[in-house]
Parts: structure tokens; C-alpha cells; sequence
């Protein structure tokens, strides 16, 4: 019987979306597979948290230490290439995050597991796994093919898949950890909480998201004046953040704010998935970008493909006219 | 402090039309323009500005064809002091753990307390060559790093997670730091920089002399091909003054204006 495992994760005492979505696919797979789905759940509280996923895989194994706490990618190395080694999943699931991204990839390397990241979605045909990943910043989906193999693992790109309920109820089997202290190699020291800017992005009703296709600083101001006539404000992608223009605070995506206003205004942002996720909860979502193959207009409900410094001035116009 | 810097030379995708070639696993590349991987330029930043604090070394190390010795030689006009091309064109398709592998055999003869990489490259958006380089030499890493600060044989280093949280952790040297951008303000090389390095010899390793069996691929791309359209948006065609006409429009049909 094949076995499918899911790392759980989650962090300052929470589960972490990305969780449920490995879960609802697993059980998926292992359905396909007339296998079982186990969640590893490693921590040093682990029966706060046993509770709500049992209902969602046929076996909960538990690795329970202080030094868990607080997630390390070396601690959880050492812990899992153990389970994996004794267990023999068929195919381990780790989400694509800022914590499966530091762990899986060494993981992998340790084990000699055929591995990749970031995959979007898993198929499995004559046994064989077949995982489809993007490449060029979302322009381009890919099919692998993987070595033959016992054993796999797949890092899972965020909300590429849903969370579902199950009805299972999964017994809980504890493993002892090999690890006696924290490595000496590397420690986990603290977290640090975002600083609190002067503009909340959150909250607003209308927000102008600008990215890589504004070309300069300068460029900025036409549409912060677009966002002054909507009565909006001006936030951004990651490369705007990343050269300054605009404050951390303003960066909408998955290492920045997620929003759902009424309206946003995508203006030149290709639409890689970090920034789809963190705005793809807006009621109406409009894009302005010169390529029409890019991945914006797969998530907009409305697009004009053209360059944004003919299209922008005749919006603000337009909508001045209105006003008066 | 000795820094290696592992730096890919990639297409520029964001703002281009990409289309998959006569083969279906590869992009047709005639028409882009070609530069150092983003997060790979943050990591060449960063390792100067240590060397610039704490003296040392930065070599940089790349595997490519010849064409790659363009983005070698402006990290050389950008402060680095020596670089080698690693020669891919007899080891043809490469995967994460096969690069990863060939760039040990020539690291691992280096002397190095740091060795930076980008934390993704944005042609094939992997991820994966700094953790699985830290693997092979047995060294520690971390990944998405904002922040390094070096001090008593210790990197203590900001990796950021998902909403803006940043995970603090501390990494005994040497150790790997995959770093995310935006971490520094990368400079640009001054004309005299370029020409200088432009005189600078950048040592190129055959296949031959590494010394390693040919790695083994784990996984090959079996088909590329544009992502399926989802909830196509609806396009307003026209002029810009049409277009925008209509943009406005649907705002004001909404009640946002």
C-alpha cells in the first residue's frame, strides 16, 4: 500500500493554510491510489493542534520536543529524513513556503529522493508521478518527468489547491525524535513582526497596485495622481519595494499585505502567483499590461493590453470629466 | 572573509512575450535580452558590501556557455575579484541537484566562510541550488535571507516568511545564505570598472577537469506549454482614448467613482 505524507505546518501556534490545501491533495492521491495519508506533525505542543486535523487524514504521527517549537529547517531535516528513511512514503508533500522552500530542497539531497518545487499540480498515471510546475514567472507551465523511484517528495505552490473537509478520523502514533538539543549549526533566534506603516492598503476600497512596467521612480507620480482622482491608494508589487520607490508596507502578495477591496488596478504587473495571492480577493479586478499573455489577465475581470502611459492619463481624464 | 557568489545568467522574462520553441521544452530566446538572475544580483551586492567592511575575497562562480562570461565580467566591474565559468555545454540537460553537484566539485576547492546564491531564478524558478549546494558540502544554510550580519564566526541572518514576519536565526560559518531581493540597493558599475574588468581573465573549467562522474538527472521537462486559461478577463479593445473611455465606464457603472 502506498503511502502519502503531508508535513504540517504551522507557526506561533497557528496551522497554516497551506496545510489543509496539502491534505485535501493527499487524500486525493491516496484515493487514486488505494493508499494512506499521514499527517507529520512536529512540534512541542502537538495535541493543540491533533484535534483539527484528524478529521483530514488516516494517520496523525507526532514528533513532540521543546526544541520544535519554532520551526528550523535543520532540526526538521534531521527529524524527517528519519521518519522518511523508516517509513517509506511513496510521495512526501511540503508546502512551497518560506519553510518548505529552507527545508525540502537539502531534504531531498540527503535522501537522493527525485524532487521539485513549487508544482501546481500532481497527476499520477501507470504509477508514475507526473508533476506540472511553471516556469518564466507564471508564462509557461511544465510537465516532468521524475527518475524511477520509491520515494518522492514535491513542495506544493500556496492555494493551488483548496481546502476541503473530510470525515476521516485519524489515529495518532508518536515517534521519538533523534535529536537530543537544537544543532549548534544553526539556531533559531526570534520572530520579527512587520513594522506599521503611515498607509493601510488593507483597508482601503480602491487600491492602484503598480509594478515592474512603470520603468522609473519618477514614473510614480501619474499614478499616484490616478489614485488621488479614484480616491484611492497607491500600493505595488515586489520590485517596486525591492528598489525603493515605494515603502514595504505598500507591497501587496505573499511576503507582503493581502487586500480585498472593491476595485483594484493591476498597472504593469506581469501577475506572478506571490502577487495573485495576495490580492485575488478584490470584488473587481482590472488590468493594464502590454503583454497579453501575461498571467494578470487569467485573474482580472476586466484588461486593456497596451502601454500603461497612453492608457493611465485618459482614465484620470475620463474620470475628472465624470466628476464635474 | 571569503565570499563565493554562484550567479546564473537568465532571460528577461517579465516584460516579454514568451513562447515555447519546435522542441516543447524549451523557449524560443532570439528576441530576449539576457542578464544576471535578479536575486543573484542582490547576492553579488551583498557579498561586496561584506568584503568592503570586512575585507576578503568575492570569487564568483557561474555554469553556462561562453555568453555567460558578460554577466562574470560585470560582477567583476561591480567589485568582485575573480570569477569562473563553469562550461555547460557538454553536460546538456542540467536539473537543481545536477548544477548543484558541478558547482561543488569547484567550490568545494575553494576557501569560502560564505558561499550566497539568489533565492530563485526567475527563468526556471526552482529554488533549489543554495540549500541543496549546503547539502553537499555539509555546511549550513538559509534561505529568502533580507539580512546578514557576520561577527564571531557566526552569520546571524533575517529570512522572510510569508506577510512581512521575519524569521531571525544564526548560522555558524561557513554557511550558504540563499538571498531574496531587495536585501541592498545594488550598484551599478562605473564606466572605468567595466573597462578594467574588461581586461580581467575569468578562469574556464571543461567538463574534464572537474574531476566528477556526469550526475545523474532526477527529473527532465517533458512538455512546456502556456498555462490553461482560466476566467479570461474581458479586454476593452481600441484606441488608448476608447479603451480608457470604457475603463472608466465600468468604474462608474459600479458606483466606484
Amino acid at each position: 500500500m502506498k503511502k502519502i505524507f503531508v508535513l504540517v505546518e504551522h507557526r506561533q501556534g497557528e496551522i497554516r493554510d497551506i496545510t489543509y490545501e496539502l491534505l485535501t491533495k493527499g487524500r486525493d492521491l491516496a484515493s487514486k491510489l488505494n493508499g494512506e495519508l499521514t499527517a507529520l506533525l512536529l512540534g512541542d505542543n502537538t495535541s493543540q493542534f491533533t484535534e483539527k486535523l484528524k478529521s483530514c487524514a488516516h494517520h496523525i504521527l507526532t514528533v513532540e520536543q521543546a526544541i520544535l517549537q519554532n520551526f528550523n529547517a535543520e532540526s526538521y531535516q534531521l527529524v524527517l529524513s528519519e521518519i522518511i528513511k523508516k517509513e517509506s512514503p511513496w510521495l512526501t508533500l511540503i508546502g512551497n513556503t518560506a519553510s518548505g522552500m529552507d527545508l525540502a530542497p537539502a531534504l531531498a539531497q540527503e535522501l537522493g529522493t527525485p524532487f521539485t518545487t513549487d508544482c501546481v499540480e500532481i497527476e499520477i498515471e501507470n504509477d508514475e508521478l507526473i508533476p506540472t510546475r511553471q516556469m518564466y514567472g507564471g508564462k509557461l507551465d511544465a510537465k516532468y518527468k521524475m527518475q524511477k523511484a520509491d520515494s518522492y517528495i514535491l513542495t506544493i505552490r500556496q492555494a493551488a489547491f483548496p481546502q476541503e473537509s473530510a470525515n476521516l478520523n485519524a489515529d495518532v502514533v508518536s515517534f521519538t525524535s533523534p535529536l537530543t538539543q537544537e544543532p549548534d549549526y544553526r539556531k533559531f533566534v526570534e520572530y520579527l513582526e512587520a513594522a506599521i506603516g503611515e498607509v493601510d492598503i488593507t483597508k482601503a476600497d480602491i487600491v492602484i497596485g503598480v509594478g515592474r512596467g512603470i520603468k522609473e521612480q519618477e514614473n510614480l507620480k501619474i499614478l499616484e495622481e490616478l489614485a488621488d482622482s479614484l480616491g484611492g491608494v497607491l500600493a505595488c508589487s515586489r520590485p517596486i519595494v525591492d528598489a525603493g520607490w515605494l515603502p514595504k508596507d505598500r507591497q501587496i502578495g505573499s511576503s507582503g499585505k493581502t487586500i480585498k477591496p472593491k476595485l483594484y488596478i493591476a498597472i504593469g504587473i506581469s501577475g506572478q502567483f506571490q502577487h495573485i495571492t495576495g490580492m485575488k480577493g478584490a470584488d473587481t479586478i482590472f488590468a493594464i499590461n502590454k503583454d497579453p499573455n501575461a498571467p494578470i489577465f487569467n485573474e482580472a475581470d476586466y484588461g486593456i493590453v497596451d502601454d500603461l502611459f497612453k492608457i493611465v492619463p485618459v482614465i484620470k481624464n475620463k474620470i475628472a470629466e465624470m466628476k464635474k | 572573509m571569503n565570499i563565493v557568489v554562484c550567479i546564473k545568467r537568465v532571460p528577461e522574462t517579465a516584460e516579454a512575450e514568451i513562447k515555447v520553441d519546435s522542441s516543447g521544452h524549451d523557449i524560443i530566446k532570439e528576441r530576449l535580452t539576457f542578464d544576471i538572475n535578479e536575486s543573484d544580483n542582490y547576492a553579488l551586492e551583498e557579498a561586496v558590501l561584506l568584503k568592503e567592511k570586512l575585507g576578503g575575497q568575492v570569487t564568483l562562480v557561474s555554469l553556462g556557455e561562453s555568453e555567460c562570461e558578460e554577466v562574470l565580467r560585470m560582477g567583476l566591474a561591480k567589485g568582485a575579484d575573480s570569477a569562473i565559468r563553469i562550461d555547460s555545454s557538454e553536460f546538456g540537460e542540467l536539473d537543481s541537484a545536477k548544477t548543484s553537484e558541478i558547482l561543488k566539485s569547484v567550490i568545494s576547492k575553494l576557501e569560502f566562510d560564505l558561499i550566497f546564491t539568489g533565492c530563485m531564478a526567475t527563468d526556471d524558478g526552482y529554488s533549489q541550488v543554495g540549500p541543496v549546494l549546503a547539502e553537499m558540502l555539509e555546511v549550513p544554510h538559509g534561505v529568502l535571507v533580507t539580512k546578514v550580519d557576520v561577527a564571531d564566526g557566526k552569520a546571524t541572518i533575517h529570512r522572510e516568511l510569508e506577510g512581512g514576519l521575519i524569521e531571525v536565526i544564526e548560522l555558524k560559518l561557513p554557511a550558504v545564505c540563499a538571498v531574496q531581493t531587495g536585501i541592498n540597493e545594488p550598484r551599478y558599475a562605473s564606466l572605468i570598472a567595466i573597462r578594467r574588468a574588461a581586461a580581467k581573465e575569468i578562469k574556464v573549467l571543461k567538463k574534464e577537469e572537474l574531476g566528477i562522474e556526469e550526475p545523474t538527472l532526477r527529473l527532465n521537462i517533458d512538455t512546456l506549454f502556456p498555462p490553461p486559461v482560466g476566467k479570461r478577463a474581458e479586454i476593452f479593445d481600441g484606441s488608448p482614448d476608447e479603451t480608457g473611455a470604457k475603463a472608466a465606464a465600468m468604474f462608474k457603472e459600479k458606483g466606484l467613482v
